[in-house]
């Protein structure tokens, strides 16, 4: 090997180990012991659907400039699963490291790696621990070595261990002797030969830490959510056990000690969709969080409540479909049956959160849409953004008080009736903005019953089978939702001087996409970007095709979904755009997209 | 067969209401089909409970019976959902105001296939609701399928003789652990109201499975679901009566000692006027066996089968607050800038 330069805060770790060995706590402790050296970092969580036993990994990035997109390639990898070992040391990058126990029995084909070999057994013996505890203690090994061969400073990882126990002193101390161990251990029986270095820097400033399912819960609690009904499915289900984490300590009122909020976990998807269109009818900000397969058995009530203009919320986690599909995966394959969900005729209203940030922000303002427009409002988020950990900015507080749309209660009814020669109907268009009022049960007036149905109704709610009145229905609520069109959150574009293509994307690939950017920029190839964000699409979206040469949409799925639903909104300016669309099952990479632009530029 | 519910104009109960207050929409069902009569009992039942129809909501799912909501109390809230999954929705709304009393109306194609799952896990919720089955095991929108209630050995036109077994509502109600278990037949509009007015005095969930043929498809001479077996084979377990908490207790053709009295959670009491068997309706193994005894002779026995009035519902289980949900005001919902500043501190 040639003499080495430093490589700093910029590289990856992949933590190679069996699920169920409680490798979580000592990956999630490193991760966060370097964002408090104020090193940017990302992880990725590549883990079997199973509960024991399987292979997983976990993949920690470093990234001096910010990025956060999954890499490809391993700089160093700490191998505690022997039955993936040969593959594990395929990936490593020449003059890559590879730490292992001394007692696992393995091949090592190459010599432009180096490695370390660990006595994770006999440190954790010394380190006197119950029987019980030792599995999974010995990952603690592998910490306590990283910090001595890349300086990671050891009161930063005190304080990931004391965070992650909640200050349990005795999880602390058990962990961190352990730590300490092996990072003794390693400063005086280890020379170093690798070229791998961390360094505090001031790249975590104002950011925290957390994922994206917790950021959507959040942020459905600062929008008022009052009613959740859920059916476990991974990976939308910790976007609900957040909830139950954080509503009694946030929305108990402090004068009655009451619960503003009620939690129900349904029988199966079909009737948590019913639960959260019932309670969206009576008034209360209804949400669900699902994926794929619990989304489809979702798809007829959903119709119901477009038609019946009911404001439900359902968060969408995607992960590979069709069917079971790859159900620990990330993938963006529902935009599609998203958009057209249900039989007949529909539009949904479509937030696609691209940042943790904004799955807090969409979390709020998906109940001010879908009360504002009384429709279904479909949040797209996926298991990438959901269940990884992420680096991002703090959550903002809502910008914008909490908007109930067109409610009618006892007195605004009578002001109402006053008003318009006594006539009011459920879905008579009195403002001329295809928004209807609503009266909510348990309204005392005489005249606020109503008749809610899925069957053809007039603007009075009362069933017909007159196509005229059909059709003047369906063309109003056609009208509303196109009305809300510019008040989706608009797209986010990123303009610069000189670029003659563009990027369009939507979603989790955001990372991927910013960093293939700068990359190209690198290799002389400017690149205008615009996030898609809500759907229906912005005329904005129209104008950055129309003003491209090409524009390439990158996503997450086999048939490029964003794509197609581009093609046919704007079915004149299609022929500038080209497919970049790849779905495996893990997170797209900047070097991918790269490659992709770069094939399809020529060059 | 239905009540006549034009009003008198002097005819109104203590809300101030009189009968045509109640009423819905004219019916569009078959003349003489059993849902019309029931929807003309669940009419006088609101009547003479004197209960507002602003503060009682209806569901309903798909099928001939989830239409009849729009024939009663046209004044209510009513959701018509999805078919087989009224319970879900119920759910759902009656979390936005827990004081509305509710009525769901579904059939047995509604209840006993497609909405299976649904019925028993709104039953287990113990959710405060009357779930009402208008049972004629047939299909009747779609023409005269068998339904899941429908008898082993029944024929139709074009079904030819069904192999399987039915369904018994009342004993998967009762085995779900309901609270209130009750099996009516339309062609019986006095005991119907009955049971429907303590049914509605019942705090939670309140099963009544009631045969009301199909005049149409499914009236045969022999049927269980016909009029003619109804009228021939009908075992009253009980007669029965409900006396309001507020009115005093006057019995006029209960003669006591040979009646039962059930106190409902309101305060309201049930009379059981008793016929030839002792029976007691909190006595879930007596109600148990009755049932079997009842699908093994071929009777169809109506009346209260089941209640146990002070089990706790599904809102018991929550901490709300007496307002309901849906009208807290806006800043009851949002929590304050400083309690996310202190979630933001916390996230590392």
């Amino acid at each position: 090997m040639t003499k080495p330069t430093m490589i700093e805060n910029e590289f990856c770790i992949t933590f190679s180990t069996v699920n169920g060995s409680g490798s979580a706590t000592a990956n999630i402790t490193l991760m966060r012991a370097l964002f408090r050296m104020g090193i940017p970092v990302s992880g990725k969580n590549i883990f079997p659907s199973n509960i024991q036993g399987q292979p997983t990994w976990f993949t920690l990035r470093l990234s001096r400039k910010g990025y956060i997109a999954r890499k490809q390639e391993d700089d160093i990898i700490v191998a505690m699963n022997p039955s993936t070992v040969g593959k594990d040391i395929s990936c490593l990058v020449p003059g890559g490291v590879m730490l292992i126990p001394d007692d696992f029995e393995y091949v090592n084909p190459r010599d432009d790696i180096v490695v370390y070999e660990m006595p994770v057994h006999e440190l954790v013996l010394q380190a006197e621990i119950h029987t019980a505890f030792r599995e999974y203690i010995a990952n603690m090994v592998y910490v306590g070595v990283l910090a001595s061969l890349l300086k990671i400073e050891m009161e930063a990882i005190y304080n990931a261990l004391d965070y992650h126990f909640k200050g349990n002193a005795k999880s602390i101390e058990i962990n961190y002797k352990v730590v300490e161990l092996a990072y003794k251990w390693a400063e005086n029986n280890l020379t170093k030969k690798d070229r791998y270095l961390t360094s505090r820097m001031n790249g975590t400033k104002g950011c925290i830490m957390t994922d994206g399912n917790t950021a959507a819960a959040l942020g459905s609690i600062y929008g008022g959510v009052q009613f959740v009904s859920w059916y476990p499915i991974t990976p939308a289900t910790s976007l609900v056990e957040t909830l139950h984490e954080y509503l009694p300590q946030l929305r108990q009122d402090p004068e009655t000690g009451k619960d503003t909020f009620a939690v129900v976990q349904a029988e199966d998807e079909l009737a948590a969709i019913g639960m959260a269109i019932g309670a969206g009818w009576g008034g209360l900000r209804a949400m669900t969080s699902t994926s794929g397969p619990g989304l489809s058995l979702m798809t007829e009530y959903i119709g119901l409540a477009y038609y019946a203009e009911v404001p439900v919320v359902i968060w969408d986690v995607q992960r590979v479909g069709p069917s079971t599909g790859m159900p620990t995966r990330t993938a963006q394959g529902d935009l599609t049956m998203v958009n057209f969900i249900s039989h007949g005729d529909t539009q949904i209203l479509i937030l696609i959160p691209g940042t943790i940030n904004e799955c807090f922000d969409f979390g709020w303002m998906a109940f001010d849409i879908a009360e504002r427009y009384q429709t279904p409002v479909v949040v797209l988020s996926d298991l990438d953004f959901g269940m990884n950990q992420w680096m991002t900015k703090k959550f903002k507080y809502p910008d914008r008080p909490i908007d109930r749309g067109k409610v009618l209660w006892e007195m605004d009814l009578e002001k109402l009736l006053e008003k318009n020669h006594g006539e009011w109907g459920r879905y008579l268009d009195i403002d001329g903005d295809g928004i209807p009022y609503r009266t909510l049960p348990g309204n005392k007036h005489p005249k606020s019953g109503h008749f809610v149905r899925g069957t053809s109704h007039d603007e009075f709610a009362r069933y017909t089978e007159d196509g005229i009145t059909w059709v003047n229905n369906f063309n109003r609520i056609k009208s509303k939702i196109d009305f809300a069109r510019e008040s989706l959150p608009e797209p986010f574009v990123t303009l610069q001087p000189g670029a003659e293509i563009g990027i369009i994307a939507s979603g989790s690939v955001d990372p991927a996409v910013v960093e293939a950017r700068d990359l190209l920029n690198g290799d002389g190839i400017k690149v205008d970007y615009l996030r898609v964000r809500g759907i229906p699409f912005s005329q904005k979206v129209r104008n950055f095709i129309e003003t491209h040469r090409i524009t390439y949409v990158v996503e997450m799925n086999r048939d490029g979904q964003l794509l197609q639903l581009l093609t046919m909104n704007f079915p004149d300016v299609a022929y500038k755009l080209r497919k970049v669309a790849h779905m495996d099952g893990l997170p797209l990479t900047a070097k991918w997209v790269k490659k992709q632009i770069k094939s399809g530029e020529g060059r | 067969m239905t009540e006549t519910v034009h009003p008198t104009s002097q005819n109104t109960n203590i809300a101030g209401l009189t009968r045509a207050d109640y009423r819905g929409a004219p019916t569009t069902l078959c003349q003489g089909c059993g849902h019309n009569s029931i929807a003309a009992q669940i009419t006088a039942a609101c009547f003479e409970m004197n209960i507002i129809p602003e503060n009682l909501v209806k569901f309903s799912g798909i099928g001939c019976s989830s239409k009849s909501p729009a024939y009663f109390l046209g004044r209510s809230f009513c959701f018509n959902g999805l078919h087989g999954r009224m319970p879900s929705l119920a759910l759902g709304a009656l979390f936005a105001d827990k004081t509305l009393e509710a009525i769901g109306i579904s059939g047995d194609g509604d209840t006993a296939s497609i909405g299976f799952g649904q019925f028993k896990h709104l039953i287990r919720r113990n959710l405060p609701l009357v779930y009402i089955i208008e049972n004629n095991g047939v299909y009747g929108l779609t023409k005269g399928q068998f339904s899941a209630t429908a008898e082993k050995g029944l024929s139709l036109k074009r079904q030819g003789t069904n192999p399987f077994t039915p369904v018994d509502l009342a004993m998967e109600a009762l085995i779900s652990e309901a609270t209130f278990v009750a099996r009516s037949f339309a062609g019986d509009p006095k005991q119907v109201k009955q049971l429907i007015k303590a049914a509605i005095a019942h705090q939670g969930i309140a099963v009544i499975d009631i045969i009301s043929p199909c005049v149409t498809f499914h009236n045969h001479e022999n049927s269980f679901h016909s009029y003619s077996f109804g009228k021939t084979h009908e075992e009253p377990l009980h007669e029965i009566s409900l006396v309001l908490a507020r009115e005093e207790i006057t019995v006029d053709d209960f003669e006591r000692g040979t009646t039962k009295e059930v106190t409902m959670y309101d305060g309201s009491v049930v009379l059981l006027k008793k016929l030839e068997n002792e029976y007691d309706p909190t006595d879930k193994w007596q109600a148990l066996r009755t049932l079997e005894d009842a699908a093994n002779n071929n009777w169809l026995l109506t009346g209260l089968i089941y209640v146990n009035p002070t089990a706790p519902t599904l809102f018991d289980k929550y901490n709300l607050p007496d307002t309901p949900l849906n009208r807290l005001p806006a800043d009851k919902l949002r929590p304050s800038p400083q309690s996310l500043e202190q979630i933001n501190q916390s996230m590392f």
